[in-house]
């Protein structure tokens, strides 16, 4: 796909959501909201682990550096005097560059380590930002950093509600972010993280830096789940070391998993699930009538349980996740449209049946 | 790269429209949901909701609260309910996580459509949706956190708090460690890193003066050794807990285990005895455990005509779960919410229901009436004493009243508020 390309796609799409969210009701804008904050994080790292073939398991903690310094940024501008759409693009810059910097040290250090050492090193750093969070004062402890409450802007107030508002920010910034990872995907950079990520040795052979390309990797997938960060601060107006736990981390792992490892499409996917499965299993348990201890009980573990199931029946069954039976799926249509009509009129038979883009995104680990 | 350009492109993204375009139309059918005149009220229901912790660390001190309070409505229904009308009482878990308590309040009062938000429990949870809630006029009754942030009208008029405020029993417990201990004591305090614990130090302050050592302990952290070690280097006699259960029992079993003895006043958050005991255990829990004191505002004797009324319905309603402080709270809210719902007129709406709390009718259970008026959402302008006696917790002495600045503390004269019609509220 070319660059020009890409960004007409980034931006139809994100004008598609727009319209999009005048059809929903303020609760399911509040969901998407939610759903583009976490499809930031997902998408770099459904990048990082796909493309360049490293596994993190601490991209909860990058969001949350993203979020305090979107939270501090905005926090210390608006003492200064500064407001609006200069405060948030300063603080989002901010929550990029904190995040990236976090990212970047952990690709220096994750770039000498493989498989299992990595991990257990973006664990660490998950287990750690909470709880340095928790124990610095300036970071307000368990309680987190609340921001001033910010409504509607002046001239949209009378049109659109609060939640819509936001739907549009996150919509927003989502799209930057995903479609720069879609550039860098498409790009030079992308198919050395892919040559890297298939045989180091090889990738050096042909000129590549392995471990440059490792830790930009980082650096890339870390600004966009800083940008989760900062997105999902600006939704709730807090930010507290509670909200960006090891299980987070996990659930983002197990979203891009479930929704197809590499694939952006998966992404997305993964983040809508990660957002509407507690409602969904939620819906569902309050129609069944159960006694109300028992519903008290399983809410809130339940969506944990069907998430889990939902991993090992996809992993078994479709381990290319929803993504790839998607793509599966297509290309088994168009193989029997092939079949049963041989000679189609209207389009020329396609050079590109099984696109290599997707054959080469193709999980081989995690 | 070159492979890829053109044809699928343009099908693509026609593809993606599409996409877009069933989806939408499948969210915006399955969204379709009515806003009703008054949102909760209907023909025979009131739809209320709450968000308190079900899962998470500190689900064990606090899930037993809203249980209580569904049981007292199951039981005010089976009696017929307020102006005929049972009440339905959503409960949502927010597992003590502000930003999943931004989610589910949002679903309560946009999804559930309730009348409005009863007792949300905690200070950094309940926070995070204080502007959400008074931004979109949604009553936000009885909040379960001593905070006194709860108590701005003039910024936050929907909101009314519930627990008596931690300045409050700050002052009134340095009150009577001050009649008790006299001048020669030493006073040190162990306090959360919130406002729970400034908050609770500054009502300290206000009567002691100064305090020979402030410790503090974040809710995340299991281990208090170093904050009693310091206090008993500095030489405590006196010791003050701005704690919640879990961390109440862990300062005496740490102090115990090093051997350090002093007195221990804890704020009523952290100091139910029945909760402490199954922290501590029966065997150490009761020695550990006697002459403990700490404050109270809800009827607690256990020959107490509510209590009586309470212990009935937890048998009955609520499957004989363990009958402690947490079973009276929330059963006590619960009554104080039928009480301003009865009072809200045949035909409740948001508007009334915060009309009848700021006529200062709705007088609740409590050792006191309500302070509720005008000009004041605050719930309770005093606290009882209590003390462990024999592995007994009850009141002892007076009830005091004080305000949340640096007025004097007094007691009270008044009584309290007497059990009528077997607990079901009438208009």
């Amino acid at each position: 796909m070319s660059a020009r390309r890409t960004l007409l796609l980034g931006l139809g799409g994100l004008i598609l959501a727009i319209g999009l969210t005048f059809l929903l009701d303020p609760y399911r804008n509040y969901q998407l909201a939610l759903v583009a904050a976490y499809l930031c994080a997902t998408a770099g790292l459904t990048v990082l682990v796909g493309l360049s073939g490293q596994l993190s398991l601490g991209h909860a903690a990058l969001m949350a550096a993203g979020g305090y310094g979107f939270a501090l940024t905005s926090q210390a501008l608006t003492s200064a005097g500064v407001g609006g759409l200069p405060r948030f693009l300063a603080a989002t810059v901010a929550a990029a560059v904190v995040a990236g910097v976090l990212g970047l040290l952990l690709g220096l250090a994750g770039a000498r380590l493989h498989g299992p050492y990595l991990a257990g090193l973006t664990l660490t750093l998950v287990v750690a930002v909470p709880a340095v969070a928790a124990s610095v004062g300036a970071l307000q402890g368990d309680r987190g950093v609340q921001m001033q409450f910010e409504g509607v802007p002046g001239p949209l107030r009378a049109l659109i509600a609060l939640e819509q508002w936001q739907a549009w920010v996150a919509l927003a910034v989502a799209a930057v972010a995903v479609t720069g990872l879609a550039l860098v995907r498409d790009g030079r950079t992308g198919l050395r993280m892919r040559a890297v990520r298939d045989d180091e040795v090889a990738a050096a052979l042909a000129g590549i830096a392995p471990a440059r390309v490792k830790v930009l990797a980082f650096v890339v997938s870390s600004v966009t789940a800083g940008l989760g960060g900062a997105v999902l601060t600006f939704v709730t107006q807090s930010v507290s070391p509670g909200a960006y736990t090891v299980s987070l981390s996990l659930l983002l792992l197990v979203a891009v998993v479930v929704g197809g490892l590499g694939s952006l499409l998966g992404a997305a996917l993964g983040a809508v699930l990660l957002v509407l499965l507690p409602w969904l299993v939620g819906t569902v348990t309050d129609m069944l009538p159960l006694p109300s201890q028992v519903t008290q009980r399983i809410d809130g573990t339940l969506p944990l349980l069907v998430f889990g199931l939902l991993l090992i029946v996809l992993v078994a069954c479709a381990p290319g996740g929803l993504a790839g039976a998607l793509t599966a799926a297509r290309a088994r249509r168009r193989a029997r449209r092939r079949l049963t009509a041989p000679a189609p009129t209207t389009a020329p038979p396609s050079p590109t049946a099984p696109a290599p883009r997707e054959s080469a995104r193709t999980p081989t680990e995690g | 790269m070159s492979l890829l350009r053109t044809p699928p492109t343009r099908r693509h993204a026609r593809r993606t429209a599409g996409t877009f375009v069933a989806l939408a139309t499948i969210v915006a059918l399955t969204a379709c949901s009515t806003p009703a005149a008054s949102p909760g009220v209907d023909e025979d229901t009131v739809t209320i909701g709450t968000h308190t912790p079900l899962t998470g660390p500190a689900a064990a001190g606090y899930s037993s609260i809203s249980a209580a309070a569904s049981a007292y409505f199951d039981y005010l229904n089976d009696n017929g309910g307020i102006h005929g009308r049972s009440i339905e009482y959503v409960v949502k878990d927010d597992a003590y996580n502000p930003a999943t308590t931004q989610t589910v309040v949002r679903e309560l009062v946009q999804e559930h459509q309730v009348l409005a938000v009863v007792n949300g429990l905690g200070t950094p949870t309940h926070s995070a949706v204080l502007d959400y809630l008074n931004e979109n006029g949604v009553p936000d009754l009885f909040v379960a956190s001593g905070s006194p942030s709860w108590d701005q009208p003039e910024t936050y008029p929907w909101t009314f708090a519930f627990n008596a405020d931690y300045i409050t029993e700050g002052k009134v417990l340095a009150h009577h460690a001050q009649q008790t201990h006299g001048d020669d004591a030493v006073y040190c305090v162990l306090g959360q890193d919130d406002d729970f614990g400034i908050d609770f130090a500054a009502g300290l302050t206000t009567v002691l003066d100064e305090l020979a050592s402030t410790q503090t302990y974040a809710v995340s952290n299991q281990d208090v050794t170093a904050q009693i070690g310091a206090m008993q280097a500095a030489g405590c006699t006196v010791n003050f807990l701005a704690t919640v259960n879990g961390f109440t029992a862990l300062a005496l079993g740490t102090a115990a285990k090093m051997g350090y003895r002093a007195q221990w006043l804890t704020s009523s958050s952290g100091g139910d005895y029945p909760t402490l005991l199954g922290y501590l255990g029966e065997e150490n829990g009761p020695a550990l455990l006697e002459g403990l004191v700490s404050t109270n505002y809800l009827p607690f004797s256990d020959d107490d005509p509510w209590v009586e009324l309470f212990r009935r319905v937890n048998d009955e309603y609520n499957g004989g779960a363990p009958f402690t402080g947490n079973t009276i709270f929330g059963m006590s809210v619960a009554y104080t919410f039928a009480e301003a719902l009865a009072r809200a007129g045949e035909d409740p709406t948001r508007e009334s229901l915060v009309e009848a709390l700021k006529s200062g009718d709705v007088v609740g259970n409590g050792i006191l009436p309500l302070g509720f008026g005008a000009d004041s959402h605050r719930a309770f302008g005093g606290v009882g004493i209590t003390t462990v006696t024999g592995g007994v917790q009850d009141y002892v002495g007076e009830v005091w009243t004080t305000d949340n600045g640096d007025g004097e503390v007094v007691p009270y004269d008044g009584e309290a508020v007497a059990l009528e019609n077997e607990g079901i509220p009438q208009s």
